[in-house]
C-alpha cells in the first residue's frame, strides 16, 4: 500500500477555505492523544484549553479573559502580518523574534535614559523607535542577502540569539533598575510612556491589539488591491517572470524585511509598554516563532491571519487555565503549536493534489496492465 | 595545557560536526532539512531520560540515535510523500521538537545524569602530550571521525554514492534512469535524523550530562549554517566545526578570564561568527552555485 500523489488541474477553492479547519480538527485529535496519554482526562484539558479562556463571552464576570486574549493576539497578528509578506515573496525572515527585541529595546531608550521627559510626545516617538528599531534590525539579514548573496534563514535566526544576549546584557547592566532589588529589568516607565487600554473598566487590553487589525487590513489592502502586492506575489512566485515585469528582487528584499521587521518592532515595544510597563530579560514568550505558525494558519492572507492570531493566543491562555486546573504542563502549549503546524502544512497538500491510496492489489493490476 | 584545550574544544566541536554530517547527506540528495535543531534536542532529551532510567548511557546514546531518526520521518512523509514546502516543514519540525522536548523533558530538570566515560587504554592513554587526545576521549568522538571519513568516502567513492549524488542534483534524470528517488531521499533524510539524534545524546550524555530546556542553543542551526560554510563537502565540515569549536571554547575561556567583556557579548560570538563566515563564503557567487546541489530544496513528484 502507498500513497500517490494526482495533481488537480486547478487548485480547489474548496480545500482552500477547508484545510486550516480541518488541520485543527486533526490537531484537536492529536492533542486529546497526547494528553491522554499524560494521564489526563482529554475532554476536560481541552475543555480548559479551549473553552474556559471563552467564557468572557457569555459571562460578563469573565469578560476580563477576552482581554487578555487581544493582550496575547496583538503581538502575534502583528508579527505574522508581516511575515506573511515576507513567505509570499519567498524571502524566509524566522527572525522576528529577535526583530520584537530589537523594537522593545530601541522603544524603551526613551522612558529608561530621559525619565523626565514626560509629554504626550513621549508615546508616539516610542512607538516610532520601536518601528525603526525592529526595521533596522531585520535590514542586516536584507543587506547581507542582497549584497553577499548570504542565506537570510540562517542569518535572521542568528540575530534573535544576538538580540536576545543584547537585552539580557542591558537589563542586566546598564540599564538595570538600582531599586530593582536583584531583579533584571529596568525603571518602570512614566504614565507618558504607557500605552493606554482600551477600555479599561473591562480589563487589560491595550492599543496595541487595534494597531494590530489596523496593519492586518492595511496590508491585506496592499497585497489584494495594489500593483505593490502584485509584485510581492509574482517575484515570489516566479523571480524570472517578475523580473521580466521589470519588479526588482533587491528592493524587494528590503521592502519585506523592513516591513516585517517594523511590525515586529511594533510588536516588542506594544508589549514593554502595555502589559509589562518596562523592558526585562524575558519579554516574549516566543511570540516570534508562534507567529510563524500564525501566518501558515492564516493561509498568508492578513485576514485569515487575524482568525489564527486569535487562536494561537488562545492556546496560550489554555495553557495557563489547564495548568492551574489540572496540572498539565505549561510546556504542552509550544508542544500543541508544533503540531498545528505540521497539520497546517500537510493539509495544504490537499489544495494542488488530490490523494489516493493504492492497495498492494491495484498495484499489481496496474503493472500488469501496463506490461501487457 | 594544551593538549587539554584541544580535548575541550574537540569536545565542543563533535555535535557540531556530527549534526552538519547529517544535514550535509540530506542536502546531498537534494533535501533541505531545517529541522536540525528540534531532532537534536529530541536526541538530547530521550538520550538523558533513556539513560537515566535504565543506567547506561549506552542505552541513552542508542535510544538518541532511534529518536533522531524516528522524529525526521515526520518531516520525510510531509516533504516527501505530501510535498509541502520543505522550509515551513522544517521550521515545523523543529518547533515541535523544542516543544515536546520540554515536555518530555521537564521531571528530568535539575537532575544529575550519567555520564558516557572517556576509553583509556593502559600504557597508550598514559602517554605524555598526546596520550589523553589520541587514546583517552569519550567513544563519541572517535564515532564521529569515523563518519565524517566513512561519508566522504562514501558520497565520492562507491556508486551508491554517486547515486545519492544524482539524485540531488538533478531528479528528474535519475528518475528517469529509474532511481527511487523518494526512496533514496527517505533513506538520508533518516540519516540525517540520526545523526542530529546522536549529536544532542551527546550534548546531554557527555558535554554537560544534564537536562536543560533548549540546552543545543542553536547548535542545530549552526551545524546548518556549516553545511554551507564546507560547501557540502565532509572534510571541510569536519574543518568548520573545528573552528566553531575554538570559538564557543576560546569565549569560554575569556568569560572565565573576566576580562572585562560582558559574557553576554561573548556568549554571541558563535552566532556573529556564524554570520560572518556565510557572508565570507556566499559573496563568491559562483562558487556557491557550482557546489550547491542544484535540486536543494526543489519538490519532487513522480510522474505515472
Amino acid at each position: 500500500m502507498r500513497i500517490e500523489l494526482v495533481r488537480r488541474p486547478q487548485h480547489s477553492a474548496l480545500f482552500s477555505a477547508l484545510s486550516p479547519f480541518i488541520a485543527l480538527g486533526l490537531t484537536l485529535v492529536a492533542g486529546a492523544i497526547m494528553f491522554s496519554l499524560l494521564g489526563k482526562n482529554p475532554v476536560d484539558a481541552l475543555y480548559y484549553y479551549f473553552i474556559d479562556p471563552l467564557t468572557g463571552i457569555w459571562d460578563p464576570g469573565n469578560r476580563w479573559q477576552l482581554h487578555e486574549l487581544a493582550i496575547k493576539a496583538a503581538p502575534l497578528i502583528l508579527i505574522a502580518v508581516g511575515l506573511s509578506v515576507c513567505f509570499l515573496s519567498n524571502n524566509w525572515n524566522i527572525g522576528a523574534e529577535g526583530q520584537f527585541i530589537a523594537g522593545a529595546v530601541a522603544g524603551s531608550f526613551i522612558p529608561v535614559l530621559f525619565p523626565d521627559f514626560q509629554t504626550w510626545a513621549t508615546l508616539p516617538l516610542m512607538l516610532i523607535f520601536g518601528m525603526a528599531g525592529g526595521a533596522a534590525y531585520a535590514a542586516i539579514p536584507a543587506f547581507l542577502k542582497v549584497k553577499f548573496n548570504t542565506n537570510e534563514i540562517l542569518t535572521s535566526l542568528m540575530l534573535v540569539y544576538v538580540a536576545q544576549l543584547f537585552n539580557d546584557w542591558l537589563v542586566r547592566g546598564i540599564w538595570r533598575n538600582p531599586e530593582g532589588m536583584s531583579f533584571p529589568g529596568t525603571i518602570r516607565f512614566n504614565e507618558y510612556a504607557i500605552l493606554p487600554q482600551i477600555w479599561p473598566d473591562a480589563g487589560r487590553a491595550h492599543w496595541g491589539f487595534v494597531f494590530a487589525l489596523v496593519a492586518a487590513v492595511a496590508v491585506w489592502f496592499m497585497l489584494s488591491k495594489m500593483l505593490k502586492g502584485f509584485e510581492v506575489k509574482v517575484l515570489g512566485q516566479s523571480p524570472r517572470a517578475g523580473r521580466f515585469a521589470g519588479f526588482s528582487s533587491a528592493k524587494m528584499v528590503f521592502f519585506v524585511f523592513l516591513l516585517a521587521g517594523a511590525l515586529a518592532g511594533l510588536a516588542g515595544i506594544c508589549e514593554v509598554a502595555g502589559p509589562i510597563e518596562h523592558l526585562n530579560e524575558k519579554i516574549s514568550i516566543g511570540y516570534g516563532f508562534t507567529a510563524i505558525i500564525v501566518a501558515f494558519l492564516g493561509r498568508l492572507n492578513p485576514l485569515g491571519i487575524v482568525a489564527a492570531g486569535l487562536i494561537l493566543a488562545l492556546t496560550y491562555l489554555g495553557g495557563e487555565s489547564a495548568q492551574i486546573a489540572l496540572g498539565v504542563s505549561d510546556k504542552a502549549v509550544r508542544a500543541f503549536q508544533g503540531m498545528l503546524l505540521f497539520f497546517v502544512l500537510a493539509c495544504d497538500t490537499l489544495i494542488h493534489y488530490r490523494i489516493r491510496i493504492v492497495g498492494a492489489l491495484a498495484t499489481k493490476a496496474g503493472e500488469a496492465t501496463q506490461n501487457a | 595545557m594544551l593538549e587539554q584545550i584541544i580535548i575541550t574544544i574537540a569536545t565542543a566541536a563533535t555535535p557540531l560536526l556530527i549534526a552538519s554530517i547529517g544535514e550535509l547527506v540530506v542536502e546531498r540528495s537534494g533535501v533541505l532539512n531545517l529541522g536540525v535543531e528540534g531532532m537534536m534536542v529530541m536526541g538530547a532529551v530521550t538520550g538523558f531520560g533513556v539513560a537515566l532510567l535504565t543506567g547506561s548511557p549506552w542505552l541513552g546514546v542508542l535510544a538518541a540515535i532511534i529518536v533522531g531518526a524516528l522524529f525526521s520521518l515526520l518531516f520525510g512523509f510531509l516533504t516527501l510523500t505530501l510535498v509541502t514546502n520543505q522550509v515551513a516543514t522544517g521550521l515545523a519540525l523543529t518547533l515541535l521538537g523544542l516543544g515536546l522536548s520540554g515536555m518530555i523533558g521537564e521531571s528530568f530538570v535539575g537532575l544529575p545524569g550519567v555520564k558516557l566515560a572517556a576509553i583509556y587504554i593502559p600504557g597508550l592513554t598514559d602517554l605524555p602530550f598526546v596520550g589523553k587526545l589520541l587514546f583517552g576521549q569519550d567513544p563519541i568522538f572517535y564515532l564521529s571521525i569515523l563518519l565524517t571519513v566513512g561519508v566522504a568516502w562514501f558520497l565520492f567513492r562507491t556508486r551508491a554514492g554517486l547515486t545519492l549524488r544524482a539524485v540531488g542534483d538533478n531528479h528528474g534524470s535519475a528518475h528517469a534512469l529509474g532511481i527511487n528517488v523518494i526512496g533514496i531521499r527517505y533513506l538520508a533524510v533518516m540519516f540525517g535524523g540520526a545523526c542530529a539524534g546522536l549529536a544532542g545524546g551527546f550534548l546531554s550524555l557527555v558535554y554537560t550530562p544534564q537536562w536543560i530546556e533548549n540546552m543545543t542553543a542553536g547548535r542545530g542551526w549552526i551545524a546548518l549554517a556549516l553545511v554551507v560554510f564546507a560547501s557540502w563537502r565532509p572534510l571541510r565540515v569536519l574543518a568548520g566545526a573545528y573552528l566553531f569549536g575554538a570559538v564557543s571554547i576560546g569565549q569560554l575561556h575569556a568569560q572565565a578570564l573576566g576580562i572585562g567583556i560582558p559574557s553576554q557579548l561573548l556568549s554571541s560570538l558563535p552566532y556573529l561568527a556564524t554570520i560572518l563566515v556565510l557572508v565570507l563564503i556566499s559573496r563568491n557567487k559562483r562558487l556557491t552555485m557550482i557546489n550547491t546541489p542544484a535540486s536543494l530544496g526543489r519538490p519532487f513528484v513522480p510522474d505515472r
